[in-house]
């Protein structure tokens, strides 16, 4: 049995898969847990902070892990002033005009990508491109290494943040309760407006691990963006250590399914897996009721 | 009810000369691809607009009907307009069978969104694997044009076909909205507890508008694979009728009468005007496409038929907004 | 690129403009007076999905159809007609069918006559019966299914082969290079997309392979896009065929190659039929080590030809990679041009007439002179290269050929 030989490497890959997964999948949580909105643009900020991430790469030479203290702030800014700018102001606060005003700025920024960088698939090469971990059982790439490393530390930083810090209070306050936190004299919007600008910072970082080991496209975004929602489902929304728990588990499903079921049906595992947790336990595995 | 009745007759009517005052074929197939995605709203428009039951996953009951009419043909020899019944009724059964599963369950809001959007990309897969629709290769219709296989030779005889199911959806929607069922479905978006108290079957109301909406759905899928006669599973079940299918209504104006055909008809001029300005550089119209649907959002909140009913009440003297 | 995209622009904005008002003026029959005028421009429909996730094949397809109506025009335009000047009309099909039938509407009205496009099989379906109706010359460039010439519409032409005779070459080609090396290999394994072209692809392969002395060990299909190919090439690693035949797009090729170096997996040859990289100038320059050896059965030109040469050069300086859509486009543009020049006016009709008797010889394809039967260029068929030193070198067949094959792989 083939399968059964390389089922502990395969393991050890849907973990590392994961743990990307988790990553882009962290900011969505937050965005999702504290505003309540689904964020259609989420897949084309992480294709935008891709190409930030290739063009300092190309231009100036910047290694893509020594790009997270240029790229996570700047993107936080953008995503701030996206959610204060553009998205509170168009929608109005009504559920279904967000997902419009989502949607309609995923399109802008995914065509005007087009425009701009052309639809070409650009990939970089870094010194540690092809280089590996030998563990024995299986050769794991070092970029997928550091991602699983990365996506460990985020999770520890956003739950230090949420936990320790007055801002982390202020977002759990406004997650729970709207109306009682704006009577505590929390600034709605400015929260907001933060959690918005963390969970595109933690894109952001998402794209600095991520790029050594795939390729950006203006299309890169619709890649992961199902998966992502899938993880923060099965991780409960607003859970940061579900997204790490969640990405691991959906990683190590779609790596075990494509094993035994094909690569094509195998895909099937994660939307099944997806349809249970939301039909039998939609709080996610450690998400809180409502 | 009656004059909402005239509304439609009227609409009805003025589409029906199109084909015959209307010289541009050009105009007359976007006249005719309007009407369809304002089909695939107006079915959206019952379970999102007036049950207020988001789905994100429409294009599942879109593709099955599609696929259930193309297969009955290429496979079984079924005409297709015996086919096209057959489609509306597998696409509602699937409608009920994703309702059954998550209102039994009790799903609601971005939950229920989420996981229509699950039960497409499952059959999308699906219809990737499994021999009946040809795996990825796709379902190919043969080519034979006449009234009687459901093919037109010229667009008129289509153009009629889609204003027909759009009529029907909306003569459908009318008795909705004046039915004993339409009030409890709007109960049910209301307040799902206070309709319980009221004695509304909250299950059963929500069951019967996710299979209506999946069935109109599957006679747009059906209608889709007789004009373009080759399907595919991207085609089929991929996002992007989902998306086009809540655009439509949500622009246009939810759990209206004629909010998914202003929706449709606004979409597509906007898309048409874009085009206009930039349509030959690459993704540059889309985004301005974009642009513009934002600002759709943000100037109109309640959706075209919302603003133009506050104008016409505040025209009227009523004075009050809506 | 924008410059050519810039290049024209009038046709749409002023047709639109015009259809729009005759449309709620006139009222009666439109477009009465489609301009086919002796001494104006001749109109061509150039439709691809230039947006959505086919965006990179069309925006490629479109640069060398602009790349070839410029050249044309430089050098006199149509002489038959006075030398009347080619002037494109752009369509975005958007990666969608129904869009795509839509463009077909569009510049119907904008007097086209003939199209070239669409890329995509899924969408020249859809785009061939629109043209169809309007007895529009349409010139299919890539849209390999076979199903696209075998519906018996009398307005479709494909210049390049279709997937049966792609997969039947890369058979022929590999049972002769598998021969001349002393017969090496005997085991293969396929990992192949899921839509339309890998799935066709395996099943030929699966069909075919066996009587030719080839045992297939498993054919492993996967979705598009495939985020991870760890999976895939451990199965490789722990079955060590002889042979791998990826067929994939770009993005997934990429990411399979550098997962097989990562894994230190080495075949015989990796023999790619369709391979989205393995003939893309941009994957050999950016992945030169994962690249060496490569083979792929896939469109190519003549590389002695001096106008595919030039061409390249400009291309590149165009800082463009010059791939299979865009050489396939702009052979299928003079291939229109020479048609015209027969028919000598751009009447549909005779467009059509002029396509479906013609000898083209002219072009820098390995086809040989054009003849269509039911649409599809006979003389068109694949080729086989390979990676050699960072080249794409052309090895089979052999009177084209500018290097000779290796294989089997050498020891890294």
């Amino acid at each position: 049995m083939v399968e059964f030989q390389i089922l502990l490497p395969a393991i050890l890959n849907g973990l590392t898969t994961g743990a990307v997964y988790a990553l882009i999948a962290l900011g969505l949580t937050l965005i999702y847990g504290v505003l309540h909105i689904i964020n259609f643009a989420h897949g084309s900020l992480l294709m935008l902070a891709m190409y930030a991430v290739f063009f300092l790469h190309a231009g100036l030479g910047i290694d893509p892990y020594l790009a997270l203290p240029v790229v996570v702030p700047g993107f936080f800014a953008l995503g701030y002033l996206l959610q204060r700018g553009v998205i509170a102001r168009a929608s109005h606060g009504r559920d279904e005009n967000i997902l419009l005003v989502t949607l309609g700025v995923s399109i802008v920024i995914e065509n005007l990508a087009r425009y701009f960088w052309r639809s070409d698939t650009r990939t970089i090469e870094t010194p540690y491109s092809f280089e590996t971990v030998d563990l024995g059982v299986a050769f794991i790439a070092v970029p997928k290494v550091v991602a699983f490393a990365g996506a460990l530390l985020v999770t520890l930083a956003l739950w230090w943040v949420m936990s320790r810090t007055d801002l982390g209070r202020a977002i759990r306050a406004l997650a729970k309760e709207r109306q009682g936190a704006r009577l505590v004299g929390i600034d709605v919007d400015h929260i907001f407006a933060m959690s918005f600008g963390i969970g595109t910072a933690c894109v952001a970082a998402a794209a600095c691990l991520l790029l050594p080991s795939f390729y950006v496209s203006p299309g890169v975004g619709h890649t992961f963006v199902l998966i992502a929602f899938t993880v923060v489902v099965l991780g409960g929304m607003g859970s940061f250590a579900g997204a790490l728990i969640g990405g691991l588990i959906i990683g190590v499903t779609e790596s075990l399914c494509g094993l035994y079921l094909g690569e094509s049906l195998g895909q099937i595992g994660i939307f099944l897996i997806f349809i249970a947790i939301l039909l039998f336990r939609p709080t996610g595995l450690l998400g809180h009721r409502a | 009810m009656r004059r909402q009745l005239l509304a439609i007759v009227a609409f009805l009517a003025a589409m029906a000369l199109v084909p015959h005052l209307v010289g541009s074929e050009f105009w007359r197939n976007w006249v005719m691809m309007a009407l369809f995605y304002a089909l695939l709203g107006q079915a959206w428009n019952i379970l999102g607009g007036y049950g207020g039951q988001f789905s994100f996953g429409h294009a599942a009951f879109f593709g099955t009907g599609a696929y259930c009419s193309a297969i009955l043909h290429v496979h079984y020899g079924v005409n297709p307009w015996i086919a096209l019944p057959a489609a509306g009724m597998a696409a509602g059964l699937v409608g009920a069978f994703i309702g059954f599963l998550s209102f039994r369950y009790g799903l609601r809001g971005s939950y229920f969104a989420l996981v229509t959007l699950a039960f497409a990309e499952v059959l999308r897969i699906l219809a990737n694997t499994v021999p009946i629709t040809g795996k990825g290769v796709g379902l190919l219709i043969p080519l034979d044009p006449g009234a009687a296989n459901m093919q037109f030779a010229d667009r008129t005889g289509y153009f009629y076909l889609i204003l027909a199911f759009v009529g029907l959806a909306l003569l459908l929607t009318l008795w909705l909205e004046h039915s004993r069922f339409g009030a409890r479905l709007v109960a049910v978006r209301e307040n799902e507890d206070a309709a319980r108290a009221l004695g509304v079957d909250v299950f059963r109301t929500k069951l019967a508008a996710i299979t209506l909406s999946g069935a109109l759905a599957g006679l747009g899928g059906s209608y889709y694979a007789q004009l373009f006669l080759y399907l595919d599973p991207g085609i089929a079940y991929g996002p992007a009728i989902s998306v086009e299918a809540l655009l439509v209504p949500i622009v246009g104006g939810m759990g209206t009468l004629f909010g998914p055909l202003l929706g449709s008809f606004a979409l597509h001029g906007v898309s048409e005007l874009a085009k206009l300005a930039f349509g030959e550089a690459a993704g540059l119209d889309l985004a301005l496409y974009g642009v513009l649907l934002v600002l759709m959002v943000m100037f109109m909140p309640n959706g075209l038929f919302g603003m133009g009913r506050t104008t016409l009440a505040r025209l009227l003297g009523g004075g009050r907004d809506a | 690129m924008s410059e050519v995209k810039r290049k024209k622009s009038i046709s749409r904005r002023a047709f639109v403009a015009a259809a729009g008002g005759a449309a709620l003026a006139s009222g009666i029959s439109g477009f009465p007076s489609i301009v086919r005028a002796q001494r104006g421009p001749v109109r061509v429909g150039i439709l691809h999905p230039v947006t959505g996730p086919l965006a990179f094949s069309g925006n490629q397809a479109r640069a060398g159809a602009m790349m070839a109506i410029e050249t044309i025009n430089e050098i006199g335009g149509i002489r038959s007609m006075g030398g009347a000047k080619l002037e494109p009309v752009l369509g975005d099909a958007q990666s969608k069918p129904d869009v795509g039938a839509a463009e077909v509407e569009r510049m119907n009205e904008a007097g086209v006559s003939a199209i070239v496009g669409p890329f995509a099989s899924g969408i020249a379906l859809a785009t061939t019966q629109a043209a169809a109706k309007h007895n529009i010359a349409h010139i299919v460039d890539v849209g390999v299914v076979d199903q696209v010439v075998t519906r018996g519409l009398a307005n479709t032409f494909r210049f390049g082969p279709g997937l049966s005779k792609i997969v039947d070459t890369a058979i022929e080609n590999l049972v002769a290079i598998n021969d001349g090396a002393g017969k090496p290999a005997r085991t293969v394994m396929i990992v192949h997309e899921e839509s339309a072209f890998g799935t066709g692809m395996a099943k030929v392969l699966n069909e075919k392979l066996p009587g030719r002395g080839f045992q297939i060990i498993e054919t492993i299909s996967h979705a598009n896009p495939t985020r991870d190919f760890n999976n895939i090439v451990l199965k490789i690693r722990a079955q060590r065929p002889d042979i791998v035949i990826p067929s994939n797009y770009y993005d997934e090729f990429v990411l399979f190659s550098r997962t097989m170096a990562q894994q230190k997996v080495r075949p015989k040859a990796i023999y790619a039929i369709l391979g989205g990289a393995a003939s893309s100038q941009r994957f050999v320059k950016e992945f030169p080590d994962a690249a060496q050896y490569i083979m792929d059965c896939n469109h190519w030109y003549d590389p002695r030809n001096p106008v595919a040469q030039e061409l390249k050069k400009k291309v590149e300086a165009k800082g463009l990679y010059f791939t299979y859509e865009l050489f396939l486009n702009h052979e299928c543009v003079r291939l229109l041009a020479e048609a015209l020049e027969r028919a000598g006016t751009g009447d549909r009709a005779a467009v059509i007439q002029a396509l479906a008797s013609s000898g083209f010889a002219n072009h820098f394809m390995p086809y040989g002179p054009t003849r269509f039967v039911n649409g599809q260029n006979q003389g068109a068929a694949p080729v086989n290269t390979q990676v050699q030193n960072r080249e794409i070198q052309l090895i089979f067949p052999k009177e084209f050929a500018s290097a000779k094959p290796v294989f089997p792989m050498p020891a890294a």
